[in-house]
């Protein structure tokens, strides 16, 4: 065997002088690269605040406790956001109850449940994908799906004035005497006809008492005794339809209310939750199921108690980055609310509804300054009402998050 | 010696992973109430014998075998062997000590709560009654909430083995269950598979020679996915009838 040479480069000084590099160069070269890094992260972070503080200063001059709680007006000296940020709170708590264990079950399917047959496979495979790509979808297009799927259910129960299934509206026809009072005569639904008034049926008063009713001839001299005028009618008087709305109230389909904002701002971040809770469960080291699997526990028993359990404290962050994402969104909103006007918070279900995000759009897109201080102010309330949840969502990570890690 | 019963029967078993093929035509029967030791080369299938005891390698997607294998006469392999109920019976111990993340008592209650209904008394008896046998409780018996994994390592996988027999299993499998452990936790763990020699049919993978002479009395050799040679552990460290058998065992191979 030929003995082993030790190579010239390691033992010949001339070679070794001429090729090798300075180690002054050398640091100099990692200085020069530190400070590269340092002055564009420098640079990012000034972005940020000199973008915050822009916003902050027009926007904090007009905020205010009434800012909080008067509904937007075409006057900027007493408009508010009081029906857009409720209108952002119910949307995001909806959309979270919704999405999280909708996400958080599909993740435990794709990542736990892996069949065994090839077809099987193949399917779940395809799954996956789609769920990748569904996440790259802009969120117009979930707009315009809401649209269909849940405003209008594709037209199979009617439309939203008269909707095939409703529960928790009472409809009135209401009658205005000459003695400005008010009759009320109620109504099956929407779809009952309107009432023809006749002598002697009950209708009940604004206070809701039982009258019998007393229609006049048009010649008839108005009565003079107050409780006859007061369940008193001409017979030519034609009444108005009212609806009212119990809080429970529901329909299908759910037409332009809040429920069918929240379930397309489900569609919008349902894949982020969806991936960041298989990451989470992926990051569970095996060694763990395999204790559970090998003490005996079914696939279920090693979910739930091992499984999940570790995999929380990354859900939540998933579910964090997803209420962000939620809560800054407009355009599925847009499509879903349109642009309306609204002054009070929502109370049900069907609502009509704005958003903070449409409302702050509304407001940068006038031509007077005043609006634009408006929209800054908007802006702060949405940062902090969005740093509000996410305190809620960290508070809890750490609840949930065992002492024992 | 007295007639003993065989626990595990292999017969004609063959083993893949999706085109290779691990185990090739293994015969062999551990006895009841007995160590086993299976010695070998790394790769040799030790550990994918051992693991489809218990059907572990269900979760791998690729594995399949073929042949037979019974535990006390029902087939392990059989479509209506209820997984979750072998694994009640064949207790597992793994190579790497894995405490869950909860406190002492509540690694060795899982096992438990997972198949039985029981009091808090009954459940507490449980624990002290594995802690006990797996010669850990003098050394925690004050500290059963605090976290498993402050434990050390060798603390842990004495762990492992008391949450492995709170389930009262028959079969106790250990694919070298002292492999990351210092020479004293794995004096105490020989001990331990010693004392418990006498309840349980125990199999046990392992890299360390002296710990098959020692703790076993039956041993298999393995090479390439074949049983090369089995018997009692004093016929194959004392008068191997195989070369290949020799050649590992005095170290001139493996």
């Amino acid at each position: 065997m030929k003995p082993l040479l030790k190579p010239a480069i390691l033992v010949d000084p001339e070679l070794i002088a001429k090729c090798k590099i300075p180690l002054e160069k050398r640091h100099s070269k990692d200085r020069l690269f530190q400070r590269g890094c340092q002055i564009i992260a420098f640079t990012s972070a000034l972005v940020l605040v000199v973008l915050m503080t822009a916003i902050f200063v027009g926007g904090i001059g007009t905020l205010s406790a009434n800012f909080l709680k008067a509904p937007a007006d075409p006057d900027p000296a007493i408009a508010g956001m009081f029906p857009a940020l409720m209108g952002s709170i119910w949307l995001l708590i909806l959309t979270m109850i919704i999405a999280l264990p909708l996400g958080v079950a599909a993740a435990i399917v794709l990542e736990e449940f892996q069949p065994r047959r090839a077809g099987l496979r193949r399917l779940h495979g395809f799954i996956q994908l789609n769920i990748t790509n569904l996440s790259g979808v802009p969120s117009v297009v979930f707009g315009i799906l809401g649209l269909t799927v849940f405003v209008s259910m594709f037209g199979f129960f009617g439309n939203e004035r008269t909707p095939t299934v409703e529960v928790g509206a009472t409809y009135t026809d209401q009658f205005f005497n000459e003695g400005d009072f008010v009759l009320e005569v109620p109504l099956a639904g929407a779809l009952d006809p309107e009432t023809e008034a006749s002598a002697g049926m009950t209708v009940y008063t604004y206070e809701g008492k039982q009258v019998q009713l007393n229609l006049l001839d048009d010649d008839e001299p108005w009565p003079t005794q107050p409780e006859l005028a007061m369940r008193s009618l001409r017979s030519w008087d034609l009444p108005g339809r009212n609806k009212e709305r119990a809080w429970w109230y529901f329909r299908l389909p759910f037409g332009r209310g809040i429920l069918a904002g929240a379930l397309t701002l489900m569609l919008v971040i349902l894949p982020i939750i969806i991936i960041a809770a298989q990451e989470a469960l992926r990051a569970v080291p095996s060694s763990l199921r395999n204790a559970a699997l090998g003490l005996g526990a079914t696939r279920w028993q090693t979910v739930r108690q091992v499984t999940l359990p570790a995999a929380l404290p990354g859900i939540l962050t998933g579910a964090i980055i997803a209420m962000s994402r939620a809560i800054g969104e407009a355009a599925p909103i847009l499509m879903i609310a349109g642009i309306v006007f609204i002054t009070r918070a929502p109370a049900n279900l069907m609502d009509d509804f704005t958003a903070m995000p449409l409302q702050i759009y509304n407001w940068a897109g006038r031509p007077q300054a005043e609006f634009h201080d408006l929209a800054a102010s908007g802006i702060i309330v949405l940062l902090s009402a969005l740093l509000g949840f996410n305190a809620i969502a960290i508070f809890l990570r750490q609840k949930l998050q065992k002492p024992l890690t | 010696m007295t007639a003993l019963t065989p626990a595990v029967q292999f017969q004609g078993f063959h083993s893949w992973y999706g085109d290779f093929h691990a185990l090739k035509d293994i015969n062999l029967c551990l006895p009841k109430d007995r160590i086993t030791a299976f010695i070998g080369p790394s790769g040799c299938g030790k550990s994918t014998l051992l693991r489809w005891i218990n059907r572990m390698n269900d979760a791998i997607l690729s594995a399949r075998a073929e042949g037979s294998l019974n535990l006390h006469g029902s087939n392990v392999l059989g479509s209506n062997m209820d997984v979750v109920g072998l694994r009640r019976r064949v207790g597992i111990v793994f190579q790497k000590p894995n405490p869950f993340p909860k406190s002492i008592y509540d690694n060795i209650a899982f096992g438990v709560r997972l198949h039985m209904k029981v009091s808090k008394t009954e459940l507490a008896e449980v624990v002290e009654w594995s802690l006990q046998k797996a010669a850990l409780w003098d050394e925690v018996k004050d500290r059963l909430h605090d976290s498993a994994l402050g434990l050390s390592g060798g603390q842990q996988q004495r762990l492992c083995i008391a949450r492995a027999i709170a389930t009262g299993p028959e079969v106790l499998l250990m694919d070298e269950p002292c492999s990351a452990l210092d020479p004293r936790s794995t004096a105490a763990v020989e001990d331990l598979m010693l004392e418990l020699r006498d309840s349980y049919t125990i199999a046990i993978v392992t890299h360390n020679m002296q710990q098959a002479a020692r703790v076993s009395d039956f041993t298999g050799y393995m090479l390439n996915g074949a049983l090369v040679e089995s018997g009692t552990t004093a016929d194959i460290f004392e008068r191997p009838q195989c070369q290949k058998t020799e050649d590992y065992i005095t170290g001139r191979f493996g």
